[in-house]
């Protein structure tokens, strides 16, 4: 069918054209796994964000054994910015590490364009529930795995393996210190983000 | 009865939300006020001096933060150091008193377009 071009049509075409588009990526991970320090690795702004010092009531959900250097959480909004072009923002949202913030998660989920699901060999457990959220919500999805100093090293096939992830979903190794390693991830994301849509049928592939 | 409860003397109950007036959402649908909505400046705050009196200091501030760059909503909630919620609210007002704008967020579940995910990742790889 074709659409007649109405005068509405090209006024909203215009407006779109001029308006600056923000897309959204989220990383997840399980507490103290490097989501901040990979946000702070791409961000042109430092990361905006609220942390606060962990509690004696907050202590037995918050087990640090492994991650012995991590003293804060963070518990709220924490994001960076990516300015592609004057047109065009991202942003990188961190997602809270702990299971009892999951409330936020819905809100920063809404319409995100896909996630980094940032994991630790060490622990790789506490990126289960992330890895299901993602998938029950159909958000496309990297696996990054970081490369902490003094954590042994596996095949991306072994931890592909260990958490039981489908051969689409991108696994790789980065350190979340580095930018270029951070930026490999990112892309891996919009481009998992690209080929699913295509693969959906959905808008992309139009 | 809160009334039994509260006077006007225990001052406000949530103290940020003392700026919306115990407001806790205007009009504008939630769902257009996302994290990532981009505020755009719009008209000029001079032009508009009679509105003043029923502009707080942080809707104007919000205004003079959007009007070179438009700001998203979680920017504009870090740099004011407010809670997004009450940030909705006062940016709700100021679409109210056509200061500002907002851009249409990418609707839930629906990719943007395969040219804007090309030029992302090319502007990464320039990184």
């Amino acid at each position: 069918m074709v659409f007649g071009r109405s005068e509405r049509g090209r006024r909203e075409g215009a407006a779109a054209a001029q308006d600056p588009v923000a897309l959204k990526l989220l990383v997840a991970g399980g507490f103290g796994v490097g989501k901040t320090t990979l946000v702070g690795a791409v961000s042109e702004i430092k990361p905006l964000r609220t942390e606060e010092a962990l509690t004696e009531a907050s202590r037995p959900y918050d087990d640090t054994e492994g991650v012995e250097t991590k003293t804060t959480t963070t518990v709220a909004m924490d994001f960076g910015r990516i300015t592609i072009n004057e047109n065009l923002v991202l942003y990188v949202f961190g997602t809270p590490g702990q299971d009892r913030f999951w409330f936020l998660w819905d809100e920063l989920a809404q319409g995100a364009l896909g996630a980094v699901v940032l994991t630790d060999t060490r622990r790789l457990e506490d990126c289960f529930a992330a890895i299901d959220y993602f998938e029950r919500r159909g958000i496309p999805f990297t696996v990054a795995v970081n490369c902490f100093d003094g954590a042994d090293r596996y095949p991306v096939e072994t931890v592909r393996r260990a958490l039981d992830l489908g051969q689409t979903v991108p696994v790789l190794l980065c350190d979340a210190r580095q930018r270029e390693s951070v930026r490999e991830v990112l892309i891996s994301v919009v481009e998992h983000a690209m080929r699913t849509g295509a693969a959906n049928g959905g808008g992309p592939a139009d | 009865m809160t009334d039994r409860w509260f006077d006007d003397a225990a001052g406000p109950v949530v103290r940020p939300y003392a700026m919306t007036r115990g407001r806790t959402r205007g009009t504008t649908d939630a769902a257009q006020l996302d994290l990532i909505a981009l505020v755009i400046a719009e008209g000029s705050l001079a032009d508009r001096a009679d509105d003043h009196h029923s502009l707080a200091p942080e809707h104007v501030d919000i205004v003079m933060l959007c009007r070179r760059t438009p700001r998203s909503v979680a920017e504009l909630a870090t740099e004011l150091d407010l809670p997004v919620g009450v940030v909705r609210v006062l940016i709700s007002d100021l679409i109210d008193a056509e200061l500002v704008r907002v851009t249409r967020p990418v609707p839930p579940a629906e990719l943007p377009d395969e040219y804007i995910l090309r030029e992302v990742i090319d502007g990464l790889r320039a990184l």
